[in-house]
């Protein structure tokens, strides 16, 4: 499925919460994650991930150290804030409605994809 | 293909990537770790090492694009290279020296004209000062409308506050020696100062970004300013010098001098800001960290010798002046400080002794407001106690949050980026109380 590119950055912030919220992460790792969870069907420019984060980094939703890990280059690592996860927890219930107000159009009697299926 | 030749392609790839606006060192080491980390995967699954650059550097994205998201995230560290639009989409500043200069020359005609007309120096009357910051800002004011090519709406918005003013001071039936009047001459020039604002953030006062762009833009253009005169006050000081021999009568220079050098100035100060930052760029951090643990020294100092003194015996009209000019510009120190700073970095020793400064120049409005306040007790209203009483309650509130926040941010209990809200949410709230002492206080009074 090719996703829409508004789609594509409103659900880029919430994404990366959530990834974050797993425990912390750097930029290459979450790009893979995002990859890993879609099935590769997200496409982010790589490059771009870079000003949201600092833009999560900025209204204090994330904070970041930068550490060298045993082996390896040094790397910048992003953490979840309490602040972060409070907006988490808050884009999380508006993504839910928005979805539960889809399926139900969706997959209700007479619904699109009862239509779709019948055509 | 050998592993150098990539190693070299990366070299490139970051020298070209570090060119970009927006885009600092600490960006370029993060991309290049994301692009390492790209290339050796996609040479896991068998690409050639060149190969896995080409198509890693292709996932990277377009670098304007990238740039262009930089920027937006970023604007303090390239507000001086381009200037956000009202529809956000970055344009660099369209920059020849002409405009301005013309503009520079238009302010210095003005002054000139209102100077002959009023007869300064040898006559002194008050609608000349009244009036001064009329006959610049709003050359200036256009000049941003201009290069920011507003619309037609937003020229009227631009022009609007200049009209009003025009007209409020000049309509107002002041009385003979008014204090009033002083305090009109006193205020206009910072509501025209904020009134500059709306075409300089490009018609957009809502953006918070945007105000802090006109915080720097204030703090170098008052160095700038600052420079310029000293300048000229060597250049002045020289030609009096060398003429007074011949008996070429130097004051009559001056009288045409100065008015007009210093009306043009600001003009040219702000053209320096805009196009030739690249000194100010790193003389006012520089500036800001020498200068703020000085005045931390100086108030925490003053704040100690008032509290075992007491204020009572010495205060009186020139001393709150004196304290009010203090205040402000610790709050200029304060505000410049923050726009200047990394917001990403965690809380240093400078945080710590700002914090100093503000705390003790909290302590000290607190003694003066308490003074002020027994005085109106004891002696009613006046235009002037009112105005700094105002002036000096609009600081409190200020400084308090700011220490708040400030001490929260040190504490790791808050963000940053909530102290630069705070202050750049609190802007307009100096803009009103200034507004209020031209338009209210006079009619408030009986114009006395």
């Amino acid at each position: 499925v090719h996703i829409d590119k508004d789609l594509v950055a409103a659900s880029a912030t919430p994404l990366v919460l959530a990834i974050l919220a797993e425990g912390e992460s750097y930029g290459y790792a979450i790009l893979k994650r995002v990859r890993a969870l879609s099935g590769g069907e997200i496409e982010w420019t790589d490059g771009m991930l870079y000003p949201l984060l600092h833009r999560l980094r900025r209204l204090g939703y994330v904070t970041t150290e930068w550490r060298t890990p045993p082996e390896g280059r040094r790397r910048q690592y992003y953490k979840l804030t309490d602040d972060g996860l409070a907006v988490l927890a808050d884009q999380q219930r508006q993504w839910d409605t928005v979805t539960s107000a889809l399926n139900g159009v969706w997959r209700g009697p007479g619904g699109l994809l009862a239509a779709v299926r019948e055509a | 293909v050998s592993v150098e030749s990539v190693e070299s392609q990366i070299a490139e790839w970051r020298a070209y990537v570090a060119t970009a606006p927006g885009v600092n060192g600490h960006d370029v080491d993060e991309l290049e770790d994301h692009l390492r980390h790209q290339i050796a995967e996609l040479s896991a699954v068998g690409l050639a090492p060149d190969e896995a650059f080409l198509v890693a550097v292709k996932r990277m994205g377009d670098l304007d694009a990238l740039s262009r998201e930089f920027a937006r995230e970023h604007s303090g560290r390239l507000w001086k290279q381009l200037v956000l639009r009202g529809d956000d989409e970055p344009a660099r500043a369209a920059g020849g020296w002409l405009e301005p200069l013309i503009f520079a020359v238009a302010a210095a005609v003005v002054v000139q004209v209102a100077r002959l007309a009023a007869g300064f120096p040898d006559e002194e009357p008050n609608w000349l000062a009244r009036n001064a910051s009329l006959f610049v800002l709003p050359l200036l004011a256009a000049s941003f409308a201009r290069q920011r090519q507003l619309d037609t709406r937003r020229w009227v918005l631009t022009a609007a506050p200049f009209v009003l003013a025009a007209l409020v001071v000049n309509l107002y039936p002041y009385e003979t020696d008014s204090a009033t009047e002083v305090l009109v001459a006193l205020d206009l020039p910072v509501v025209l100062w904020f009134a500059v604002a709306y075409p300089y953030m490009g018609g957009t006062v809502q953006s918070h970004e945007r105000r802090m762009d006109f915080v720097r833009f204030t703090g170098e253009w008052f160095i700038y300013y600052v420079l310029i005169a000293l300048g000229g006050g060597v250049l002045m000081g020289l030609t009096a010098a060398i003429l007074e021999p011949t008996g070429v009568d130097v004051e009559r220079i001056a009288e045409w001098v100065l008015p007009s050098g210093a009306a043009g100035g600001v003009i040219v100060a702000a053209w320096l800001v805009e196009w030739k930052q690249r000194v100010v760029e790193n003389m006012a951090p520089v500036l800001s960290m020498l200068f703020t643990p000085l005045f931390a020294v100086m108030l925490a100092g003053a704040a100690v010798v008032y509290a075992v003194t007491g204020l009572g015996g010495a205060f009186d009209r020139d001393l709150v002046s004196v304290f009010d000019a203090l205040l402000l510009v610790v709050l200029g120190l304060v505000l410049y400080g923050i726009s200047a700073r990394d917001p990403s970095t965690s809380p240093d020793w400078m945080d710590r002794i700002q914090l100093v400064a503000v705390v003790s120049a909290l302590a000290l409005d607190v003694m003066v407001l308490g003074t002020m306040i027994a005085r109106i007790g004891e002696l009613g209203f006046t235009p002037n106690r009112t105005a700094a009483l105002g002036l000096n309650l609009v600081l409190l509130v200020n400084l308090g949050g700011a220490a708040w926040l400030s001490a929260r941010f040190l504490a790791g209990r808050s963000r940053l980026h909530r102290l630069e809200r705070w202050q750049t949410t609190y802007l307009p709230v100096f803009a009103m109380w200034a507004a209020t002492v031209v338009v209210i206080l006079p009619p408030l009074f009986a114009f006395d």
